[in-house]
């Protein structure tokens, strides 16, 4: 599985009130969320993101709440795919779940700038930016959360086992 | 090589005779927790794993108190599907308007969680019962759905980071100024991925209400949980407030951390998290004059009948500040009730503060005490993100109850011992 697209990039300490804030907390339809995504941290972005982008983050990525709206109005507002220094363990297990690819990779969070061309390869975690003719090597996910990702969710996961 | 009191609490869970820090293991659950807006998605997702019953009727809990009583007609429907939900699965701890408060400060009241036990909510802030000596943690929807439909959770075994607390907290410093303090030290990321073990002699200084305060904050510090050693107060709790067996887990003696951290509870200063992370701490000499518009007393943080207790005592004969309001919301009906008929209720809306019902409503920027542009509030909750109470351009302090008290008084940040 590969993604790649063009990224938009936050730093340290992203947390899930200002990737989707409360106040829109009063629907779960990712559609929706995805209308408000970033809002009060960049009112511009659900302007400028396309389909298949990637977010680029720094340390502690999704602090807060446990909102699995966070990742569903990211994965809902067309990112492919989010890149970390680290992530906050709650919205981690959460981006697993519902089948929105997340890396963690300090190189690539320090190096990829804002609009840097970059493709992600999750078979073997190498992350390539096209614009610095650069590549990146991820953290391997576990095996057990990897069976995870290949059924497609938590949910998939549970029906194969059943 | 020993383990740590999660470790102990995970292996447990897992039938297994050991576990070590990094292992992936499935536990079986006790407790599975949402709320009105968790829980919505999880139905979604319990519908698509097709099972038809969830694992437990009796081991669930369903608790709307996020925008309830409902604030609009969104919310209305979310807390609608909940309900519904709760009466097709007959669930046996749904918790309507009336005899609902918030989750983290209902579930241990109500006797639902105790030593021992394995519990996942829907809710971040789940961590909250590691005070009792349990291991929780906040999930995802999914996860509770997962929880919900199997009785089991997967769970990464976390390394842990050993507090341990000496001495006694001074007059008018409590709980939250600890955590602050903690938070301060090791950042909003310093225990990520860890379980927060509070130990030493000086923990049984600290009372349950204190206690609750602590483990509620793990998560501002990144943790997996925060868990307390159980004493003599543990017990005595819940032997008021459940029927249910517990077990106790006490760390090894050679159970390894990953750090220790020495704290001297009788040094530890009144701390206010400036905005817009936790880990904002200052001390009063650090303050300056910032004046504010609203103070808030409550959450499952800080909404407990000491808490309430705490800021009457600093604010019986005097008056909130003409121009701040003061909002304080009890967060379960037996704690409104005990402050009703200790007097507390009364000291406080003498002073000047207005009481809301229990709901999480003002923490999350969700109802009943919204910041306006430029707005500053001093809040006894959990959180100061941008935005997190309100307008984006509103800043929220994170406080005790006891300064929150105080700078209701005189309008500004303000140390208790200012206006005593």
């Amino acid at each position: 599985m590969k993604a790649e697209g063009k990224v938009i990039k936050y730093g340290d300490n992203i947390d899930t009130d200002v990737i989707i804030p409360a106040r829109y907390l009063n629907t779960w339809l990712p559609e929706e969320l995805a209308k408000h995504c970033m809002e009060d941290i960049d009112k511009e972005f659900v302007n400028k993101v396309q389909a298949g982008d990637i977010m680029v983050g720094g340390a502690n990525f999704g602090c807060g709440s446990s909102r699995e709206h966070a990742p569903i109005a990211i994965k809902a507002s067309g990112i492919s795919c989010v890149i970390a220094k680290d992530f906050a363990r709650i919205f981690y297990r959460n981006s697993i779940n519902i089948g929105l690819p997340i890396l963690e990779c300090a190189e690539a969070s320090e190096d990829i700038d804002e609009g840097d061309e970059v493709s992600v390869d999750f078979d073997t975690g190498v992350i390539t930016n096209k614009t610095k003719n650069k590549t990146y090597q991820a953290v391997a996910f576990p095996e057990f959360m990897q069976g995870i990702i290949n059924a497609g969710g938590l949910v998939e996961y549970i029906k194969k086992g059943m | 090589m020993g383990m740590t009191m999660t470790q102990k609490i995970l292996a447990n869970a897992a039938g297994k005779d050991s576990v070590k820090a990094g292992e992936l293991i499935m536990a079986d659950l006790n407790l599975v927790l949402g709320n009105d807006i968790t829980t919505p998605v999880a139905i979604g997702e319990l519908d698509k794993i097709g099972q038809g019953n969830v694992f437990d009727k009796a081991k669930i809990a369903l608790v709307p108190d996020h925008f309830t009583p409902n604030k609009d007609i969104k919310s209305a429907q979310q807390a609608l599907k909940v309900r519904t939900f709760a009466k097709e699965q007959d669930i046996v701890n749904y918790f309507e308007v009336g005899e609902v408060g918030i989750e983290h400060a209902l579930l241990p009241e109500k006797g639902l969680v105790v030593a021992g036990d394995v519990v996942i909510g829907a809710d971040s802030h789940t961590c909250t019962y590691g005070a009792l000596g349990a291991f929780s943690t906040g999930v995802g929807s999914t996860d509770m759905a997962a929880g919900m439909a199997t009785g089991k959770a997967w769970f990464k075994v976390p390394e842990a980071i050993k507090f341990n607390l000496t001495g006694k907290l001074n007059k008018y410093v409590s709980g939250k100024d600890l955590i602050l303090h903690i938070i301060g030290m090791i950042g909003v990321d310093g225990a990520l991925y860890k379980s927060m073990e509070f130990t030493g002699e000086g923990m049984h200084t600290l009372t349950m209400d204190d206690r609750f305060t602590i483990a509620n904050m793990a998560i501002e510090a990144g943790a997996k949980n925060g868990i307390f050693e159980v004493d003599e107060l543990t017990e005595e709790y819940m032997k008021e407030h459940s029927d249910r067996e517990y077990k106790v887990f006490k760390a090894d003696d050679d159970a390894e951390y990953v750090q220790v951290i020495d704290i001297d509870l009788s040094k530890v200063p009144h701390t206010v998290a400036f905005p817009h992370l936790p880990e904002n701490a200052r001390t009063p000499e650090n303050w300056g004059d910032v004046e504010i518009d609203q103070i808030v007393i409550g959450s499952c943080t800080n909404g407990r009948i000491s808490d309430l207790r705490s800021a009457a005592e600093i604010l019986k004969g005097k008056h909130v500040k003409k121009g701040i309001r003061a909002i304080v919301f009890p967060a379960t009906q037996k704690i409104y009730l005990e402050a009703l008929k200790d007097g507390t209720l009364s000291t406080l809306v003498e002073a000047g503060c207005v009481i809301s019902a229990p709901t999480c409503g003002p923490c999350l920027g969700g109802h009943m005490g919204i910041l306006a542009e430029g707005e500053k509030c001093v809040s006894t909750t959990n959180r100061n993100f941008i935005g997190r109470m309100g307008h984006v351009d509103s800043e929220v302090y994170l406080a005790s109850p006891e300064v929150a008290a105080a700078s209701a008084i005189t309008g500004k940040i303000t140390a208790p011992e200012e206006v005593m």
